[in-house]
């Protein structure tokens, strides 16, 4: 085992270092110019050349990659050029308030898919079955902006139960574990929920419904198990594929959206990226987008040292 | 009843609704601003975002020397005295300007303000050697200081600052001019990204609490020094909400109280929930752009005038929502520096056509021109929708534009390398459509007009070249007479127009919605507001 969790750990070092190149290079592929965060539209020649001087923008790409690089590895991710704040606690912040918002989305959509799934694997072909299905069908279909609009007309404006906007009254630094807090929580974690919902409850009701036709599950019922153990060994043979689908989508609500977090104004990683492309603030999205798959390869990596745990044949292929 | 026990009986009923209404009477007054901005604007004195920023972080925590007058609604504000009660020209060297600074201002940490703050100040965003330099500040007002070539300390309350050229014009670059406290930047290791959180300036707020990309809240200033313009409220909580539709919602919601900008689709769902929209003449203009260079199809004025009687300009407004007001010029007629043009804007298509034909076009022959434009961004108003609006009237009379389409950042490329730069002569784009602010003489007028200022070297960007013109530009620089720099502005303004230099569409009207809790908000006729005036 820990020979395993070594080879994947190896493994997780070029895919690290390529994660930081395409990061850093992507950025600059984008059009325009990183100094129109700072300078205005009108600002002349040698007020822009000057900038560019003083944020170590006139030097070659590959410099700035080695310089940046060796800052992000002892955790410095350099000053971002609109606000001067330093990238690596604005990312951190943001991160904290999508991990609260994602935590949240991701519970109702493992929850309510599984759940679903396990309802239409085992009503195969049934209603049941047909409300799932379209229900995750919905769910992977439904636009993200369009769903967190109408909730908002609906539960903020039409019946004021939930704010519309915003991470608590007085922002995400003053968030306590409260109802008034929570209420801030429910209707993006809501939008945000129905995809992962959606992709669960297909991926479930699939698998359940193929355990449900294998030959040793016929085996358990022969041998006169009741409904409940027979699930159990259902469930823990699903489960390693369940896992790794949830945890792909965890890893992309862990990414932040960044239409749901733009419409809710909920200051997460998505909010930030957003912020950070319209202002092609370089150093903010080079940092963001390098946190967020930083996120992507640990969670893989977590899912593949999990998975050999649940499934022992794994580690041994 | 004892008449004692029905006393005592009257005080203790008399007691709590006396301390209820002094309660009420010390209650904090608050007003929460959903603003359209994605993090507030920096604190530390200059602050980024453009003009529109300025009534945030900018005139609400810092004072410059000469300010604009933004607490009147019904007339163009004014030049009016800042941190510096009197300034004047030497008339012996009309390059050296002599302010007379107030006497008795505190910093909001309570060291003075005299000549060496201005000096410091100067230097935080000029002298790129000084240990108080900031790139950031700088970058944000070297552009809208221009003018000035050096300045010296005369006295403990007077400064001296000296113009490149002669520059009658000056005092309007200095309400972009802010100062900020020397002593803060000390007291905080000399760093202005720890300035940013704890900032001092003279202002009529306090920064009380920032969280990046989330809120800011002001407080009064008590002790400010202008007691005409202390803050009607308490506290003032900035919110920035970017997207249009999350700010409507915020403020129906209740989570806030004035919004900029309101999105025109939820307009009459406002209206009809109580809240009110407030707008005002705003110095800005949405117009094409034209190059007169050789081989533009916009060189005969009779093509030019053309284009400005072939719109529609209520129906523009209408498309807005009412957001809008039509452009008769590119300042608003009630300008002092409007003059009287001889053509008039209007929506003319008759005479249109017959400008067109005498042009050699026709809706049969028509004469091609391709056009930059945005696909969206600040001061764009509604761009897609607004350009193919142009585009279908401007095909009524025989001209068929086509559009190249790019991002508001790569549109400001082209428009600092002019129509003559490569990027644009490559493609053959021969006007250009962007946003204007038109707040005073320099931005309105002479940065577009004056024949130095054709790009690169400015941004007139089509090569605007007027004789006269140059002439009366020339005479407002050396004339320090406010009348007479209104009559020679407006003799430029009417050229502008008369020439057609530009195909004026619109103006912007800076639009507020306000929750039935705003008892009052003077709007000015600028992208300098007054938050003092906010009451609740």
């Amino acid at each position: 085992m820990f020979a395993y969790i070594l080879k994947r750990l190896i493994y997780a070092i070029p895919i690290a270092l390529s994660v930081t190149v395409v990061s850093f290079i992507l950025v600059y592929l984008a059009p325009g110019d990183p100094l129109s965060a700072i300078a205005p539209a009108d600002a002349p020649e040698e007020v822009i050349i000057a900038l560019r001087s003083a944020y170590g923008l006139d030097q070659p790409v590959p410099v700035q990659y080695g310089l940046w690089l060796m800052r992000a590895v002892q955790g410095d991710l350099g000053l971002s050029i609109a606000t001067g704040r330093e990238v690596t606690s604005e990312v951190m912040r943001a991160v904290g308030n999508t991990l609260l918002l994602a935590g949240f989305a991701a519970l109702i959509g493992v929850i309510a898919g599984c759940l679903f799934g396990a309802l239409a694997g085992y009503r195969h072909g049934s209603w049941i079955d047909r409300i799932a299905t379209a229900l995750s069908v919905i769910g992977v279909s439904i636009p993200h902006y369009w769903l967190g609009l109408v909730l908002t007309i609906l539960f903020s404006i039409w019946r004021p139960w939930f704010p519309a906007m915003g991470a608590g009254p007085g922002g995400s630094s003053e968030w306590l574990w409260d109802l008034e807090h929570f209420r801030y929580l429910v209707l993006p974690a809501v939008t945000l929920s129905v995809i992962p919902m959606g992709i669960i409850t297909r991926t479930v009701r699939a698998l359940v419904a193929d355990m449900l036709g294998q030959e040793f599950v016929s085996a358990l019922r022969a041998r006169g198990l009741s409904g409940v153990a027979v699930f159990r060994h259902v469930a823990k043979n699903t489960a390693p594929t369940v896992l790794a689908v949830a945890g792909l989508q965890i890893g992309y609500l862990m990414g932040g959206s960044i239409l749901v977090e733009t419409v809710f104004a909920w200051p997460g990683t998505g909010f930030l990226l957003n912020t950070a492309i319209f202002q092609r603030d370089i150093p903010l999205l080079q940092g963001t987008i390098l946190v967020l798959c930083m996120f992507f390869v640990v969670l893989n990596l977590l899912v593949d040292i999990l998975q050999p745990m649940i499934d022992p044949r794994m580690g041994r292929a | 009843m004892n008449p004692c026990k029905l006393k005592i009986s009257k005080w203790l009923l008399a007691l709590p609704l006396a301390f209820s209404l002094h309660t009420e009477l010390h209650a904090e007054t608050v007003a929460r601003y959903g603003i359209s901005m994605a993090d507030i604007p920096l604190t530390t004195g200059q602050p980024d975002r453009g003009a529109g920023a300025y009534q945030f972080t900018g005139h609400t925590l810092y004072d410059p020397l000469i300010a604009w007058e933004a607490n009147v609604g019904t007339r163009p504000g004014k030049l009016i005295p800042g941190l510096a009660t009197e300034w004047k020209v030497d008339a012996k060297d009309q390059k050296k300007w002599v302010f007379t600074l107030r006497k008795g201002v505190k910093f909001h940490d309570d060291s003075e303000f005299n000549a060496d703050s201005v000096i410091w100040n100067l230097d935080k965003v000029l002298a790129d050697k000084a240990a108080q330099f900031d790139a950031k500040q700088s970058a944000q007002v070297r552009p809208r200081v221009p003018s000035i070539d050096s300045y010296r300390k005369l006295g403990d309350y007077s400064v001296e600052i000296t113009t490149k050229e002669i520059d009658a014009l000056f005092p309007y670059q200095l309400p972009w001019f802010l100062i900020s406290s020397p002593a803060q930047w000390e007291k905080l290791g000399k760093d202005w990204n720890k300035v940013a959180s704890q900032p001092s300036g003279t202002g009529p707020f306090k920064l009380d609490k920032l969280v990046p990309r989330e809120r800011a809240d002001l407080v009064k200033n008590t002790a400010y020094w202008d007691k005409t313009r202390l803050a009607k409220t308490d506290r003032i909580v900035l919110v920035p909400i970017p997207d249009a539709m999350t700010r409507a919602n915020a403020l129906l919601n209740g989570q806030v109280d004035i919004i900029e900008t309101p999105p025109p689709d939820v307009l009459p769902q406002l209206k009809a929930s109580g809240f009110k929209l407030v707008q005002n003449v705003t110095p800005h203009v949405w117009p094409y752009h034209f190059s007169t260079y050789p081989g533009s199809p916009w060189t005969d004025i009779r093509v030019r005038k053309a284009a400005n009687l072939a719109i529609d300009r209520d129906a523009v407004v209408q498309l807005m929502s009412g957001l809008a007001s039509p452009a008769k010029g590119q300042v608003d007629a009630s300008s002092p520096w409007f003059g009287k043009p001889t053509f008039k804007l209007g929506y003319d298509l008759a005479a249109a056509r017959k400008l067109m034909a005498e042009a050699g076009y026709s809706q049969a022959k028509p004469l091609k021109a391709k056009i930059i434009i945005a696909q969206g961004g600040t001061g764009q108003m509604l761009s897609l929708p607004m350009n193919e609006f142009v585009q279908q009237s401007l095909a009524e009379v025989g001209i068929d534009v086509s559009f190249e389409v790019v991002e508001l950042e790569n549109l400001y490329r082209h428009w600092r390398a002019g129509a003559k730069g490569d990027i644009n002569a490559s493609k053959n784009i021969t006007a250009i459509n962007l946003g204007y602010v038109t707040a005073d003489p320099f931005y309105a007028i002479t940065r577009f007009t004056d024949s130095k200022y054709v790009a690169p070297n400015g941004v007139n960007w089509g090569g605007y070249n007027n004789p006269k013109v140059d002439a009366a530009l020339e005479k407002i620089r050396t004339t320090f007479d406010t009348k007479t720099q209104d009559g020679l502005l407006a003799f430029v303004h009417q050229s502008m127009v008369d020439d057609a230099q530009m195909l004026w569409v619109v103006h912007d009207v800076n639009p507020h919605a306000l929750s039935p809790k705003v008892k009052e908000f003077v709007q000015a006729q600028h992208w300098f507001q007054d938050l003092t005036t906010i009451r609740m």
